[in-house]
C-alpha cells in the first residue's frame, strides 16, 4: 500500500528534478554545412559541453544550397529557429546590412580578433564591426602533378600565366592514358562554374559591371575570357567537363585524371591525405595563374559562424562561436584529429604554429593567396561592389546562376561563346532593371 | 496474370497452327515467358536505382566515386559514420508519429466528406472535388512564407503536431478522391437496405460502408503514409532539430565538399527501409485496393 502511494510522488519529485535541470541548461540550435571541418566541430560537441555544462548543443546539418534556402526564410522571417548560423562571405554583409545578424562588438579579450586575418574579417564586417566569426577561410590555388612536369621537363615558375598555362595543358593532355591536361569547374552555379569564372574575368581585366551598375558581360575582357575559357577546357579538359564541380574535379584529380586544376585551397588537405589520393607523393602546389592584372586572381571565401538578431539566446551562442573559431579550438582540432584537419584560412597563429607549418606543407601558399585576396579591389577597373568571385548584391544568386548556365552552354557547344554572352547580358539587364539598379 | 490466362488460348486458337509454324500451345507459351521477362525487366528497371543504393552504402567513399562496380568488399564504415553523426531513431520515430498520425487525420477528415459526395451529391459536388484537387496544384513554395510566418506565430515551427497538421492537408484532396471514388463504386442499395433497417449514419458507415470498402481505405491510408513518409520539402523547410523527420535525416548527409556518396546511399536506405518493408507487408493489401473498383 505504502509503495504505491510513495511511488507517483517520487515519479513527480524526480520529474521536478529533472525539470528544473533541464531548466538550468541553455539549449542552443546550430545550423551548419555538412563539409568536413564542420563534422568535426559537431565531433567535438562533447568537449565543448564539458567545459560549459550549462549549454548544450542541438545541430541541423544540411546541404550547403538547402542550408541557405532554409536559413535565409528564417532569418527574413524572424523565425528563430537556429542560435547559431553558418553563413559565409557572401550572406553577411548583406544580411547584416538589414539588421538581421547581431554585431559582435564586445568579444572578450582572450579571443584575440586582432590574430584573425586581415582580408577574412573585412570579408566578414559591416560598418567596420564583425558580424559573423570565421570557422574557415580559402582562396584559390593552382594544383599540379609534380611528375609529369618533370617528365615534360616543365619548370613551374613563381608566378604562373594563363598562357603558359594552355602551353603546358596541350603538352600533357593524354587522353589515352586518362589524362586531361586541366581540370576546371565547369558546373553551372554562382558557387560553382561562376566562382572560377569571375577569377578568370578579372585577371582578363573584366568586371561584372561599371560603376553606373550596367552589366558589361559582352566586354572584350569577358568575350577573352571566356572564349579562352571554353577552348581551353573544350581541348585539354576531361570528357564531360560542363557537370564537374568541386566534387567531381577533386576525384578527377586525386585519382590521377588531371595534370593540372585550378581550385578551392580547402582540396590541398585532401589532395595532400595518402588515404584520400593516389597523388599525395606526387603534388605540385602554384598560385593561380594571371592574365592581364593579378587583381581578384583568385577568390576569398570563408564559412563564417553568425548569431541571427531573433535569437533569443544571445549570450550562449556567442560563447559557442568564440569557441568554435578559438584558437584553443584549433590547437584541440591539431591535438585530437591531426593538424593537416584544422580548419585553415582564419587566424595568423595557425599558420605561426610548428605542428602546422611540418605537417601542411601548403600552408604558406594559402596564407599568400588569403592575404593577397582583396573583395573591395578585386578588378583593372573599379566597380560599385565588394567581392572576389562574387557579387555582393542579394540579385547576384540569381544572376550568377543564369550567367553560369549560359556559360556552361556554351561549353557544351549548344550555343557560341557570343551567343551565350549576349543572352547572359540580356538577363543581367533584365535583373537589375526589375531591381532597381538601372532605369 | 488472369488477363494473360484467359487472353492466350483465345489468340491461339484464332491463328491456324500452320500459319504460325508451331504448335498453338508452344506459341502461347513463349508469349506467356516473353511477357513474363518484360514484366522481370521492367521491374527490375524500376527498383535498379535502389539496389545500387543499397549496393553503395556497403562501399567506402572512394569505391563509390570510382567507376561503377559490382565487386567490392562491402564495408560497414558508411553505416557507422552516419549513426555516430546523427540519431537515426529519433527522425525514424518523428517520421513514424508524423505520416501515421497525418494519415489518421487525414482519414477521419475524408471518409465523411467522401461519403456525403458519393452518396448525397449536389450540384457543387464536382466543383467542390475539383477544386480540392487544383490546390495540389499550386507549387508548395509558394506559399512557403506565409505558412512559416503562420506557424512561427502560434509557436509550430518544428514541431510533429505542426508537421502533421500540414501532412494531413497536403494529403487530403487525394485522400477524398481516392475514397470518392471507392465510395461511388458501392451499390447505394446496400446502403438503403441497412437504412430500411433503421440504421443510423453513423452506424451505415461503420457498420456497413467501412467494411465493404475496407480494401480501398487501407490502400488509400497506405498511400497516405508513403507520401508523408517520402515528403521533403515541407520537413526540411519546417521542422530544424526537435520534430526532423528521415528526409531531413537524409539531407544532412549531402554536400559540395568532400565525398559523401555511400555515406548518404547508407542514410537513404536506412530511412526507405522502414517504409519498403511496410509496402511488401502490405502489397496485397495495396494491389486489391487499387483494383478494387475494377474486379467488381
Amino acid at each position: 500500500m505504502k509503495l504505491t502511494r510513495a511511488l507517483p510522488l517520487a515519479t513527480l519529485a524526480a520529474a521536478v528534478a529533472a525539470a528544473c535541470q533541464a531548466q538550468a541548461q541553455t539549449e542552443i540550435t546550430v545550423a551548419t554545412v555538412n563539409n568536413n571541418d564542420m563534422v568535426i566541430m559537431q565531433s567535438l560537441t562533447e568537449e565543448f559541453e564539458t567545459q560549459h555544462p550549462d549549454i548544450e548543443l542541438d545541430w541541423v546539418v544540411l546541404e550547403e544550397n538547402v542550408l541557405r534556402q532554409r536559413l535565409t526564410t528564417d532569418v527574413a522571417t524572424g523565425g528563430g529557429q537556429f542560435d547559431v548560423m553558418t553563413i559565409g562571405t557572401y550572406e553577411v554583409p548583406i544580411w547584416a546590412e538589414r539588421g538581421w545578424l547581431t554585431p559582435l562588438d564586445d568579444l572578450p579579450a582572450d579571443y584575440a580578433v586582432d590574430d584573425l586575418l586581415q582580408s577574412v574579417r573585412d570579408g566578414l564586417s559591416h560598418d567596420d564591426t564583425l558580424h559573423a566569426l570565421p570557422f574557415y577561410g580559402e582562396s584559390s590555388m593552382m594544383y599540379y602533378r609534380q611528375d609529369l612536369f618533370d617528365e615534360a621537363g616543365i619548370e613551374m615558375p613563381e608566378q604562373p600565366s594563363w598562357e603558359e598555362v594552355r602551353d603546358w595543358a596541350g603538352q600533357l593532355h593524354d587522353p589515352d592514358n586518362e589524362v586531361a591536361g586541366i581540370c576546371l569547374r565547369g558546373k553551372p552555379g554562382w558557387g560553382e562554374n561562376m566562382a572560377f569564372v569571375s577569377t578568370l574575368v578579372n585577371t582578363f581585366g573584366g568586371r561584372w559591371f561599371d560603376e553606373a551598375w550596367n552589366p558589361e558581360l559582352e566586354s572584350p575582357a569577358w568575350q577573352e575570357a571566356i572564349g579562352f575559357y571554353v577552348e581551353l577546357l573544350g581541348d585539354y579538359g576531361p570528357p564531360g567537363a560542363s557537370s564537374n564541380g568541386f566534387n567531381e574535379n577533386l576525384a578527377l584529380f586525386s585519382r590521377g585524371n588531371c595534370a593540372m586544376w585550378v581550385d578551392a585551397t580547402s582540396a590541398a588537405g585532401k589532395l595532400y591525405d595518402p588515404d584520400e589520393s593516389d597523388v599525395a607523393d606526387r603534388l605540385g602546389f602554384a598560385p593561380a595563374p594571371v592574365a592581364e592584372t593579378p587583381k581578384g586572381s583568385h577568390w576569398l571565401w570563408s564559412w563564417a559562424l553568425a548569431i541571427p538578431a531573433s535569437s533569443e539566446k544571445q549570450e550562449a551562442a556567442e560563447t559557442f562561436i568564440t569557441w568554435a573559431t578559438s584558437r584553443e579550438y584549433v590547437e584541440l582540432v591539431g591535438e585530437t584529429e591531426g593538424w593537416t584537419s584544422v580548419p585553415p584560412g582564419t587566424r595568423e597563429s595557425t599558420y605561426a604554429n610548428e605542428n602546422y607549418q611540418q605537417a601542411a606543407p601548403f600552408a604558406d601558399f594559402v596564407l599568400e593567396a588569403i592575404r593577397d585576396a582583396d573583395p573591395t579591389d578585386s578588378t583593372l577597373e573599379p566597380t560599385p561592389y565588394v567581392g572576389v568571385q562574387f557579387v555582393g548584391i542579394p540579385e547576384f544568386q540569381s544572376i550568377g546562376t543564369q550567367v553560369g548556365q549560359t556559360i556552361a552552354s556554351a561549353l557544351t557547344g549548344d550555343v557560341s561563346v557570343e551567343q551565350a554572352l549576349q543572352t547572359a547580358q540580356r538577363a543581367t539587364e533584365r535583373t537589375m532593371q526589375r531591381a532597381g539598379y538601372l532605369d | 496474370m488472369t488477363t494473360a490466362k484467359t487472353k492466350f488460348p483465345a489468340t491461339a486458337e484464332r491463328m491456324p497452327p500452320q500459319a504460325a509454324g508451331v504448335s498453338p500451345l508452344r506459341s502461347a507459351f513463349a508469349r506467356r515467358l516473353g511477357l513474363t521477362a518484360l514484366g522481370w525487366a521492367i521491374a527490375c528497371l524500376i527498383f535498379f536505382p535502389i539496389f545500387w543504393m543499397v549496393l553503395t552504402g556497403f562501399k567506402t567513399e572512394s569505391a563509390a566515386i570510382a567507376d561503377p562496380s559490382l565487386i567490392f568488399s562491402p564495408t560497414l564504415e558508411s553505416y557507422i559514420a552516419v549513426q555516430e553523426r546523427a540519431g537515426y531513431f529519433k527522425f525514424a520515430m518523428n517520421s513514424v508519429v508524423v505520416a501515421f498520425g497525418s494519415t489518421l487525420a487525414a482519414l477521419l477528415i475524408a471518409i465523411p466528406s467522401a461519403y456525403s459526395m458519393a452518396f448525397l451529391p449536389t450540384r457543387r459536388t464536382k466543383g467542390t472535388l475539383l477544386w480540392m484537387l487544383s490546390t495540389k496544384m499550386l507549387p508548395p513554395v509558394g506559399v512557403l512564407v506565409p505558412i512559416y510566418l503562420l506557424f512561427r506565430d502560434v509557436g509550430l515551427l518544428d514541431t510533429r503536431t505542426g508537421l502533421t497538421i500540414v501532412y494531413t492537408l497536403m494529403n487530403l484532396p487525394i485522400v477524398v478522391w481516392m475514397l470518392y471514388t471507392f465510395f461511388k463504386d458501392l451499390p447505394k442499395d446496400i446502403l438503403e437496405a441497412g437504412r430500411m433497417d433503421g440504421a443510423s449514419t453513423l452506424q451505415e458507415v461503420c457498420f456497413l460502408l467501412l467494411p465493404l470498402t475496407l480494401p480501398g481505405i487501407a490502400s488509400t491510408g497506405l498511400l497516405s503514409v508513403i507520401l508523408s513518409w517520402n515528403e521533403a520539402f515541407w520537413s526540411l523547410n519546417l521542422t530544424s532539430s526537435k520534430a526532423a523527420p528521415l528526409t531531413a535525416y537524409i539531407a544532412s548527409f549531402s554536400s559540395p565538399e568532400g565525398l559523401f556518396w555511400a555515406k548518404l546511399s547508407a542514410a537513404s536506405t536506412m530511412a526507405i527501409a522502414p517504409i519498403l518493408v511496410f509496402g511488401w507487408l502490405t502489397q496485397k493489401q495495396m494491389v486489391r485496393g487499387l483494383t478494387f473498383g475494377a474486379v467488381k
